[in-house]
């Protein structure tokens, strides 16, 4: 289990050390600072070991987080708790930066104490952790409400407590999802995948009981034709519309992870995902496909050196959705050679800089819509250098936003039920929004 | 750029420096350095020409990026436009770029080398000192090349100044060191040597290095250099402390230039010049009286500059060994230091002292101090002071306190740090066997120290003790007593079990006559460690047992039982189970002097190097070599007593070590060795010397070795052919006709009859053995011929032929051996036989060869001899009687009745009957003393059946004992040629 948990600014300076076990000594602090932060060659592995003592870090710009153990622990739990961690610091004081973390030091320490007892990780739900740590003070609770944190804190529901009460019942749902490519200059796809989240925000009265459902392959195949109908039920199940992908109707998920209200016996049976959300908002699902994903853009590199001292690069992107649909947030980087003395640069849309810190031509659209076209050309000059390696060329790689999931992944439906309460799934007010964003996406030239 | 700050700030280069100071992270500031990076790029992109102050920021700019780590390709060649820069400071930053960064086989070489040229001859010495920095900094192969011939006319010539002078010196013994052939002196020699007469001391402190570097190389040609330094250095130490200005440190006159002169001198032999030598004695004397004179300042840099003159003077004064006056006050001088607060001090009074004790002047001076050596060992903090003091105990150690020397290592050995243990061993066990006057002392020492640092005492040091406890006999039954009394600790290290093994094996009867240490008890002591043992320890220790089955019969039971258990006989290790099944029928099958000669104690060893000092002196290197210089001391000295003698001898052999295992009994090695005997002679002749039947050794490889028979007459090697040849070689002289059989041949013969391996022949000068072996009709047998001198045998050559008849009835052919046998040496020679039909005479070997001019011819008759033919013939009582019944006709039958000669053992008839080749059959003869045998003789023309009775009358008195021996056989010149041959055997 966790022995002690470490903050660090990028100095290594210790903001806050909290030890849970008696295994775990003062050096362990110096240790990992010493052996990892000011470490000569940059330490990429995330475990690091030192002296029989397991040091597990996560960066957050400037800051590390560094959970410390002598025994062997899960290390994808520990992963997971420092990420939880990293998640509710977030939902505390927005974010993690050295300014906040030394503002917040009190509350920190409280919510170590509460998310991890003796090294083991506790309740780590940001919505059941804000209903007794708050950031203004005890608010004087009464018995009846102390006696209910006990409860709940240890109930089968930890993660929502009773008693809540909306006027209005409304539901959000975003689906979150980036992609990442590596295509070869010739436009072959070397490697792509889509790696998405299906986030939810609620403010539902009781405790609903609540089954989502979207188009995954194995469902749509089992229900066939009677699906159908429940579809039709479902109403507003196709409220973002569909994105370029055309008449694709179903998706293959590789693999998913589920927020712990969903009930996975329920799921792994009939792969109906059903649960009683927490009060506000929680990542309801992670997925991960690897088949029939739609590539937002296409970019079509073309570099030619001339002679020693120049390059003309020249760079096409075709945006590959439905025309109506708006991309935004577009940025192309071109790699430049290290050797690079001068840019020159044309581009018909947007704005290109040559940023000399980054290596690197950087081109930026603020919006494109669907099946349109842009180009860059540049010229590079280049410096004489007696260095006989060759410019290794890096891949071009590319950042946008679009509103649609290039996974084609379809909310269906969700339905709310709350037996006890008078209101009806159909008073709930549900808003689905789309959001594809790029990962890792690159294109070698 | 903003004129405001030209000059020597570059407020760039510090904005940019600070600007990577506050970067926050390693990504920040490779951010900041690659926007550094594109902006010099775009800078020196050549389209605009760059002013010289900010060609030596950007230069700089990049200096600083590379220091940082990252790599630079570019602005070399503005590095270089600086060089030719009048201004000092971009000239400066210019040739740092150039000597941080240039590789030696840039293209810009060239460029860099013109600008360093024009630099030399441009007479303004700042210029000329930058750069002969950068030739120094630089110093490579290339740069030798271009200046090595200008530098020298720079460093003698009269013009240039004090402070060039200088760099040139230094300039010239960097490239001198890079590459010493390109650097040639000649004509300069003496004029370098001379600037040991400059007025400025810098020159003459950079002349010095230089001139110690290269007088070490070739001291002939800078001798001059010894009269001139010492009146330098007399001229320092004589001078007050104030007279020399700028070069007095801490009150100290140069001592930087003094040490460095004391260090010259000490690359030659003493002055002969007497007045020179005087003068040196003289200042040495003032060197050793500053040192006790009460320090002029309180700070360290003041004693360590004092201190510093000193140690070297005492150096030279121990690298010249000739002034006794001088040795002993250097070393009382050590000796106050031994005891002082500095721990640098004390270590450096250790060293030199190490070095003092071995001159013969200072020895005993040196030992005066013992006491506080063995306090240092034992109170001092610093372990390399500890170090250094086991060392120099070491060195002052003789045979007046070798005792209480191995006495302190030891005891301090229990709590040595565990670095230098192993050297403490290795140092402890070569004393105590250097200085060992009585052998039980230095068991007790050995002994104690595997007690003591069991894992630090290397192989060498428990081989020696055996080595040393074999070798000399009044030890052997004190070793035997220490070992078996050691072994009884609870807990032993697993030498000391090596060592018991070992020692109890051979010398375990010598204490066997004490109830307390019966055979029983110091089986079962040893048997209790054996479990816990290495492979290679047990399978010594199966080695011991085999010989305690020979030392006391009456554990002959016990061990079997041991051998026989499935943990040895099937012992899943191959060497292991071997020893234990060889040893298991070794122990069965053979008779007790058999099992006597067979493991004989083991002969003394050579006398060789010491295998520890071998090993000590390869630990240490060439730092020993003052070690060894007083190894060579002590010999002489003990040499010159000639009490020793023997150990003195130690260190004049070079023999290697065999390895243990096949020391131990010489028994294994025995079969394997014999077919390449040249190679392991000595120990060969050592097991046939005495004369006994290796019986084992030929079981062990039975079916190897006959496989093999008849692969050499399928070669195409030289063979001759016995009898043919022998007459129709030429005889060339009269005197080299085979000389007629040696009179005692026929004994030789006899000897024989009942074995196949053993000593054939010796004299003075030769020792024939013989090893033999028969299948069916065929044989082969090996003989080899051991040169006992020291001289080689010229034209050696051996003949085997067939007199007679035996000429039809046996096949001889035999290989020709080496014409030349090296003094010491041994030769091998095969021979095959086949037996034609069966035979009385027995082949004759002839041997001639000549020794020192001297023709030597020897004629034997080779133990060939029809038995050897025999197969045994098992068979039940009622098939021996009926045959023995149909081979009834009185020619098919012979009888002698004659007297014992030896006496009637059982055990020995029986083996004599089986060595016959015969099969001996148990309960055919209705009386049990009588011996009944059958076999079949094999010859290429026929089989002869033969059957044996031998009769003995044991009741009779001794000396009346006699035997009726009758033989049948189906022919009858057998039947007479067998009873003939039997009847000289019993």
């Amino acid at each position: 289990m966790i022995g002690g948990l470490f903050i660090y600014n990028h100095k290594g300076e210790v903001l806050i050390s909290r030890v849970y076990r008696d295994d775990i000594g003062r050096n362990a602090v110096d240790a990992f600072r010493v052996n990892v932060i000011h470490a000569r060659q940059q330490v990429r592995s995330p475990v690091t070991n030192i002296a029989r003592t397991s040091f597990f870090h996560v960066k957050r710009s400037n800051i590390w987080l560094a959970a410390v153990t002598k025994q062997n622990v899960n290390a994808a739990m520990v992963f997971e708790f420092l990420y939880k961690m990293c998640d509710v610091m977030t939902a505390y004081f927005g974010k993690i930066s050295e300014e906040n973390i030394k503002n917040n030091f009190v509350l920190i320490y409280e919510l170590l104490d509460e998310i991890l007892d003796f090294g083991y990780p506790q309740n780590s739900e940001t919505g059941a952790l804000k209903t007794f740590i708050t950031q203004t003070g005890i608010k004087s609770q009464s018995k009846e409400e102390q006696s209910q944190i006990t409860s709940q804190v240890t109930g089968q529901i930890g993660w929502r407590r009773e008693g809540i009460k909306y006027r209005r019942n409304e539901l959000f749902l975003d689906v979150l999802e980036s992609v990442n490519l590596l295509m070869s200059p010739q436009g072959q796809v070397l490697s792509a995948h889509v790696s998405g989240r299906v986030v939810m925000k609620s403010y539902l009265s009781g405790m609903p009981e609540c089954k989502f459902g979207m188009n995954d392959k194995i469902v749509i195949d089992k229900q066939g034709k009677g699906g159908a109908s429940e579809e039709a039920a479902a109403g507003k199940s196709d409220l973002g519309g569909s994105g370029g992908g055309g008449g694709k109707q179903s998706i293959a998920i590789d693999d998913c992870t589920f927020h712990q209200c969903v009930r996975l016996s329920k799921f792994d049976a009939e792969r109906s995902i059903s649960f009683i959300p927490p009060d506000g908002e929680c990542e309801l699902m992670r997925y991960r496909t690897t088949k029939d994903i739609i590539l937002p853009f296409r970019v079509i590199p073309l570099v030619r050196e001339v002679g020693r001292t120049k390059l003309e690069v020249k760079v096409v992107i075709k945006s590959n959705f439905k025309p109506s649909l708006l991309a935004q947030k577009i940025e192309v980087r071109i790699p430049t050679p290290l050797n690079t003395s001068g840019v020159q640069v044309i581009c018909m849309k947007g704005k290109a800089k040559y940023k000399a810190s980054e290596n690197a031509i950087v081109w930026k659209i603020k919006r494109m819509a669907g099946m349109k076209e842009s180009q860059i050309s540049a010229e590079i000059e280049l410096l004489p250098t007696n260095d006989k390696k060759k410019w290794a060329r890096p891949p071009i790689s590319m950042n946008f936003e679009v509103p649609f999931a290039p996974s084609g992944l379809k909310v269906r439906y969700l339905k709310v039920f709350e037996p006890k309460l008078n209101y009806s799934d159909h008073d709930v007010i549900k808003w689905v929004r789309y959001i594809g964003r790029s990962g890792i996406y690159e294109t070698r030239c | 750029m903003p004129a405001v700050s030209k000059g020597d700030g570059m407020r760039g280069l510090a904005v940019f420096i600070s600007d990577i100071r506050n970067c926050k992270s390693k990504e920040a500031e490779i951010k900041r350095i690659n926007k550094e990076l594109a902006n010099i790029r775009s800078k020196f992109k050549g389209d605009k020409a760059l002013d010289g102050y900010s060609k030596k920021k950007y230069v700089c700019k990049l200096l600083f990026i590379f220091l940082l780590g990252h790599d630079i390709d570019f602005g070399h060649m503005e590095a270089v436009n600086l060089l030719s820069s009048n201004k000092y400071t971009e000239k400066q930053i210019g040739y740092l770029f150039i000597s941080v960064l240039v590789n030696s086989n840039s293209e810009l070489i060239r460029l860099i080398n013109n600008a360093i040229k024009n630099d030399l001859s441009s007479r303004n010495p700042t210029f000329m000192c930058l750069a002969l920095h950068c030739i120094a900094n630089v110093g490579s192969r290339e740069m030798a090349e271009a200046f090595a011939g200008e530098i020298p006319r720079i460093l003698v010539a009269g013009d240039t100044m004090d402070s060039v002078k200088q760099s040139a010196a230094l300039c010239l013994l960097r490239l001198y060191k890079a590459s010493p052939d390109l650097v040639l002196m000649g004509e300069w020699t003496s004029r370098v040597v001379h600037l040991l007469n400059d007025q400025h001391m810098g020159v003459v402190t950079a002349a010095i290095s230089l001139i110690t570097c290269l007088s070490s190389k070739n001291p002939d040609e800078f001798k001059t250099c010894v009269s001139l330094a010492v009146s330098r250095l007399s001229r320092i130490v004589s001078s007050a402390s104030t007279d020399l200005q700028d070069y007095t440190y801490y009150f100290v006159p140069a001592p930087w230039l003094s040490c460095k002169l004391l260090r010259l001198l000490q690359c030659y032999p003493p002055p002969e010049d007497g007045a020179v030598k005087g003068r040196l004695v003289e200042c040495l004397e003032t060197i050793l009286n500053k040192a006790q004179e009460p320090p002029k300042s309180k700070k360290v840099q003041h004693s360590n500059a004092k201190n510093a003159i000193l140690f070297e003077a005492i150096s030279l004064i121990i690298h010249y060994d000739s002034e006794p006056n001088l040795l002993v006050r250097a070393c009382n001088q050590l000796g106050q230091f031994l005891q002082h607060r500095e721990t640098n001090l004390r270590y450096l009074a250790l060293e030199s002292m190490c070095t003092l004790a071995s001159s013969e002047f200072s020895h005993e001076a040196v030992k005066t101090h013992i006491e506080t050596v063995i306090n240092a060992l034992k109170t001092e903090r610093d372990v390399s002071v500890r170090q250094r003091a086991a060392d120099l105990l070491y060195a002052m150690c003789d045979r007046s306190n070798a005792k209480q020397i191995v006495a302190e290592m030891l005891s301090y050995l229990e709590t040595a740090d565990y670095s230098i243990r192993e050297e403490m061993v290795l140092k402890v066990a070569i004393l105590a066997e250097k200085y060992a006057v009585d052998y039980s002392w230095y068991v007790d020492t050995i002994l104690n120290l595997i007690r003591i640092a069991g894992d630090y005492v290397s192989e060498e040091v428990w081989y020696r003790v055996i080595q040393i406890v074999i070798n000399r006999d009044d030890v052997q039954g004190y070793a035997a007593k220490t070992v078996f009394e050691a072994l009884q600790a609870p807990a032993c290290h697993e030498n000391m079990v090596k060592v018991g093994g070992y020692i109890l094996g051979e010398f375990g009867n010598l204490i066997a006559g004490d109830p307390r240490s019966s055979p029983l008890v110091q089986f079962n002591l040893l048997h209790s460690k054996f479990h816990l043992c290495s492979v290679p320890t047990r399978a010594l220790l199966l080695s011991a047992y085999i010989k305690f089955i020979n030392l006391f019969p009456e554990t002959k039971a016990t061990i079997q039982e041991v051998l026989r258990s499935d943990s040895q006989i099937r012992n899943s290790d191959v060497e292991l189970q071997q020893r234990a099944v060889e040893y298991l029928k070794l122990s069965s099958i053979a008779s007790t002097d058999v099992l006597a000669t067979v493991l004989e104690e083991m002969p003394p060893f050579p006398e060789r190097e010491s295998s520890i000092l071998a090993k000590l002196k390869k630990k240490k290197g060439p730092g020993a070599v003052s070690v060894e210089l007083e190894d060579g001391k002590e010999r002489g000295e003990l040499n010159g007593g000639g009490d020793r003698g023997g150990d003195a001898a130690i260190a004049a052999s070079n023999a290697s070590t065999p390895s243990p295992s096949a020391d131990l009994l010489g028994l294994r090695s025995a079969a394997p060795v014999s077919g390449a005997a040249p190679s392991a002679g000595s120990l060969l002749v050592d097991v046939f010397s005495e004369a006994g039947p290796a019986a084992s050794s030929a079981g062990v490889n039975d079916d190897g070795f006959l496989s093999a028979l008849h692969a050499p007459e399928a070669s195409d090697s030289p063979l001759v052919e016995g009898p043919g040849d022998s007459d129709s070689a030429p005889p060339s002289a009269a005197s080299e006709d085979p000389a007629p059989p040696l009179p005692e041949s026929d004994e030789l013969l006899n000897k024989f009859v009942c074995k196949n391996n053993g000593v054939l022949f010796e004299n003075q000068l030769l020792q024939i053995g013989i090893k033999s072996e028969y299948r069916q009709n065929l044989g082969r047998m090996y003989l080899f011929y051991g040169n006992k001198t020291s001289v080689q045998f010229v034209s050696f050559s051996t003949t085997v032929s067939c007199p007679g008849e035996l000429q039809s009835q046996l096949n001889v052919q035999t290989k020709t051996v080496e014409p030349l046998v090296e003094g010491g040496a041994q030769v091998q020679q095969v021979i095959n036989i086949e037996c034609l039909t069966d035979f009385i005479d027995a082949p004759l070997l002839n041997i001639k060869f000549r020794y020192g001019g001297a023709l030597q011819n020897i004629s034997l008759k080779l133990p060939v001899t029809i038995n050897k033919f025999f197969q045994p013939t098992e068979m039940a009582a009622a098939d021996f009687f009926q045959r023995w019944k149909q081979l009834s006709q009185p020619q098919q039958e012979a009888q002698k009745i004659f007297k014992a000669s030896h006496g009637m053992d059982t055990e020995v008839l029986k083996a004599k009957l089986l060595g016959l080749g015969t099969a001996l059959l148990e309960n055919v003869d209705p009386n049990p003393e009588n011996y009944v045998c059958a076999g079949v003789i094999q010859t290429k023309a026929q089989q002869v059946g033969c059957l044996l009775r031998l009769e003995p009358n044991a009741q009779a008195q001794p000396g009346e004992q006699m035997y009726r021996l009758t033989l049948r056989s189906s022919k009858d010149t057998v039947s007479q040629r067998v009873c003939d041959l039997l009847a000289e055997q019993f």
